[in-house]
């Protein structure tokens, strides 16, 4: 019961914010209520019994992919956003074609069955803790991933420096 | 104890939201938020899913996925810094120039 409220209420809360994020004027406003929605979603992720997904959610994305943005906004800093025109001039039919998507989604979510059950129940994950259950897997069953993601990042790394860097003049 | 289908109803709903805004707004910075906003829906799904089958793949596919999402984050704005550089716009409806 209580589970059920504290879902509701973090549902409630990521709906409301992510629909504010898509309609406010102001970009900074929806960068911010973004992050409240990251905080929820954390919150959510802990009702799942996964905390270390939580604190990497708060960390990564709350913490350093949303003050990217910001920064990124400040860069761009638009005086006249504010003033202006927020929407494309065909921004009913992304209406209509968000509303149909999202419809038919939730249509299709009752004939979902759920498969086989995998080897890791709640009771085995609380009883080696969530991080080290996680440990176990990456470094084992899924450890090339791990490692491609480890080039992806350094990709990013390299690729973010190139690109934000300002051009020297060729004599 | 929650019900999957909840978690999965909160999901879709997430992800329209962020196709509308993707598909709606002008600002690319926008833009690039939704594409989150359709990231962390997909992770909900992915969460919720594993937990109520008892395995750890969703949780390991989840990490990987905020791993993708910060190179994507980070790369993208590089490019919207160049473009503002460049353009002196965010606006996608200005950057018109391959219309005939």
């Amino acid at each position: 019961m209580l589970n059920q409220l504290a879902f509701l209420y973090c549902a409630s809360v990521i709906i409301g914010t992510a629909l504010l994020a898509v309609r406010f004027k102001n970009p900074v406003y929806s960068v911010l209520s973004v992050l409240v929605l990251f905080f929820h979603m954390a919150g959510l992720y802990l009702l799942l019994n996964a905390e270390f997904l939580a604190a990497i959610q708060i960390i990564v994305y709350a913490g350093a992919v949303l003050v990217l943005y910001l920064f990124v906004l400040f860069l761009v800093s638009l005086r006249e956003e504010v003033k202006i025109e927020r929407f494309i001039k065909s921004h009913r039919l992304a209406t209509a074609v968000s509303i149909g998507l999202g419809l038919s989604l939730l249509m299709i979510i009752p004939s979902f069955k759920l498969g086989a059950k995998g080897e890791y129940p709640v009771e085995r994950i609380t009883e080696l803790t969530h991080t080290k259950a996680m440990g176990f897997e990456l470094y084992s069953t899924y450890l090339l991933p791990f490692e491609v993601a480890g080039l992806i990042l350094l990709i990013a790394v390299i690729g973010g420096l190139v690109l934000a860097r300002k051009e020297e003049e060729i004599k | 104890m929650i019900p999957l289908s909840w978690y999965m109803a909160l999901a879709a709903i997430l992800f329209g939201i962020g196709i509308y805004g993707f598909l709606a707004r002008r600002n690319i910075i926008i833009m690039m938020l939704s594409i989150e906003l359709m990231l962390n829906a997909v992770n909900i799904n992915m969460v919720a899913m594993s937990h109520y089958l008892d395995s750890l793949r969703g949780h390991t596919f989840t990490l990987f996925i905020i791993t993708v999402a910060a190179a994507e984050a980070a790369i993208g704005l590089g490019l919207i810094i160049i473009l503002f550089r460049n353009k002196k716009t965010v606006y996608v409806d200005h950057i018109n120039e391959l219309k005939g």
